[in-house]
């Protein structure tokens, strides 16, 4: 059975297509990035399988519970990091942990809670209130109330969005520990290296819909190859020199003040200019081929 | 360590008990301000009132010591203002600003259950808050009764009934300074015709008549014949408060399941 199967699933917010026709099926144990751009549907997706959206059409299924009518039951064995803090700050560590215990029908709250301090390395802090704790805490500590009932699924959205790289690592840290003990990982983020360091699979989102998806690696071969060849140059040659490019059947890429020729191994003599550094394709050259859209 | 494949019903009290666990939690932070201006409040109030004008203008109102009179309808001042504001605004800023219910209804919970819950939470320590200036006019003469015993109850309905107006006013406005129209509009003027301060029989005819349909001056009655004795009449009174409650708990859910789930 698969943790998570949608299916045809449409949400409209009036005129906007939010999620357009998404099918996505998540096998129990592995970590899913759910990779796009900002307005791709992956919030949308989230809300849906919380049942804090209802969609317009499809069928969803989570944990073998259909939504939304038997959404709760499904909550009941999912954890949720959201993308913003909404911790109690003026609660303790301790208390806002074992509010969500009980939320969660834990039936021994206190070992839950000293379980989930371990986890986010609080134990030291449990009775400070969350407005004294450093930035990198309370996101430990949001991490660990999503866990505090121990889920067999965890959706986290755009887990490390906004955060420093020192914080985002301890983060990345986290999550790579609940990786290794198989619970499956639903995480949406437009962080390219987020997707690559966490994910098994990369569903790459655009317009409400999954147009691509496979292991970072697969989605690699499959749309960039193996090299990029980057081209540092003023915007009048960058432009001739993207036609000419283009027109040997290369794809090229904006890549801030260069341009990124995809699949450079295969370019015929002489079409890469000297000067180009060459690279190993990534997944970043994979996002925005396939969306259009600048990498964060 | 998780409760497995439950089966989920509506309005559990697991779910119910955990929502008001956490507002058990921030009270915690919050209660010595919070009970420092219940207690005060009324004793201003009955020193401004009851010994102001009762020293000066009115001795008595309906046979009872004006102090009194003031200090019996102040249950009803503490109760609107211990619920329908704080229902008002902290689910506002629960929502928009601390995206607390979008935690929330991440767990096995409902709209139903929360806006249950977060109702309860309001309505108990309304009913808590709502005797203190009963308590207080003992120091200014009111003798004990055993009907004041049913006092904390009446407040508890009456304050279930202005947290479910003050929740659906939240689930309402899009923006919070438009709370000032509604405090304007309708909490002021509930306030000011509830009988507290003077008797609604002095009022105009049509006003006498919108008095009745006001939830407070039902309150100010029963509270009253707690102090005073019952009539037969107080049993409708109470039944129109259940209604009111009963009335405003649903229209709440409703409003909340529109605005929180798209």
């Amino acid at each position: 059975m698969a943790a998570i199967e949608l299916s045809g699933v449409v949400k409209h917010f009036g005129p906007i297509a939010a999620v357009n026709g998404l099918d996505l099926e998540v096998p129990e144990g592995i970590c899913l990035g759910l990779l796009g751009p900002n307005g791709a549907g992956k919030s949308t997706t989230m809300r849906l399988l919380t049942g804090q959206a209802i969609a317009d059409a499809g069928e969803l299924r989570v944990l073998g519970h259909g939504l939304p009518s038997d959404s709760k039951a499904a909550r009941l064995e999912m954890g949720v990091v959201p993308q913003l803090d909404n911790l109690d700050v003026d609660v303790t560590v301790e208390d806002n942990l074992a509010v969500y215990a009980r939320l969660y029908r834990v039936e021994d709250v206190g070992a839950a809670v000293d379980r989930c301090l371990d986890l986010a390395r609080l134990r030291d802090r449990r009775r400070d209130a969350v407005d004294e704790l450093s930035g990198g805490m309370r996101r430990r500590l949001l991490l660990a109330r999503g866990l505090v009932h121990e889920p067999r699924l965890v959706l986290l959205d755009e887990p490390t969005v906004g955060l420093d790289p020192q914080i985002r690592t301890e983060i990345w840290t986290l999550i790579g520990e609940l990786k290794s003990r198989g619970t499956t990982i639903l995480i949406s983020t437009h962080y390219i290296e987020e997707a690559e360091r966490l994910a098994d699979e990369v569903a790459v989102m655009t317009h409400g819909k999954v147009i691509s998806r496979g292991r970072p690696a697969d989605l690699i071969a499959e749309h960039a190859g193996r090299q990029t060849a980057e081209v540092y140059a003023p915007p009048q040659r960058l432009a001739e020199l993207r036609a000419s490019v283009e027109a040997e059947g290369l794809k090229v890429r904006p890549a801030g003040p260069a341009i990124a020729i995809v699949g450079s191994e295969r370019a015929a003599a002489g079409v890469v200019p000297e000067d180009a550094v060459v690279r190993a394709a990534t997944l970043e050259d994979v996002f925005v081929l396939l969306t259009g859209e600048e990498a964060e | 360590m998780s409760a497995g494949a439950k089966r989920m019903r509506r309005l559990e009290p697991a779910a119910i008990a955990g929502v008001m666990s956490r507002e058990v939690a921030n009270f915690r932070t919050y209660w010595k301000g919070t009970t420092f201006s219940s207690v005060l409040e009324p004793i201003v109030y009955l020193l401004a009132f009851g010994l102001g004008l009762g020293a000066t203008l009115v001795d008595e109102v309906e046979g009872v010591p004006y102090i009194q009179f003031v200090g019996t309808g102040m249950v009803a001042t503490a109760v609107i203002f211990s619920s329908a504001l704080p229902a008002m605004f902290g689910t506002f800023v629960k929502h928009r600003f601390q995206n607390t219910y979008e935690a929330i209804l991440a767990a096995p919970v409902d709209v139903e259950e929360l806006v249950t819950a977060e109702m309860l939470w309001i309505a108990l320590r309304s009913g808590i808050y709502g005797c203190v200036p009963l308590i207080v006019t003992f120091a200014f003469g009111l003798d004990p009764a055993w009907g004041m015993l049913l006092v904390p109850f009446f407040c508890f309905v009456t304050a279930l009934g202005f947290a479910g107006f003050g929740v659906t006013m939240a689930a309402t406005v899009d923006k919070i300074d438009q709370f000032n129209y509604v405090t304007a509009l309708c909490i002021t003027p509930l306030f000011l015709v509830a009988g507290t301060f003077f008797p609604i029989s002095g009022l105009p005819k049509g006003v006498q008549l919108v008095a009745q349909i006001n939830p407070l001056h039902q309150l100010v009655e029963l509270v009253r014949g707690g102090a005073f004795g019952f009539e037969w009449v107080d049993t409708a009174r109470f039944a129109f408060l259940v209604a009111i409650a009963l009335l405003t708990w649903r229209i709440a859910i409703a409003r909340m399941r529109a605005r929180l789930i798209d």
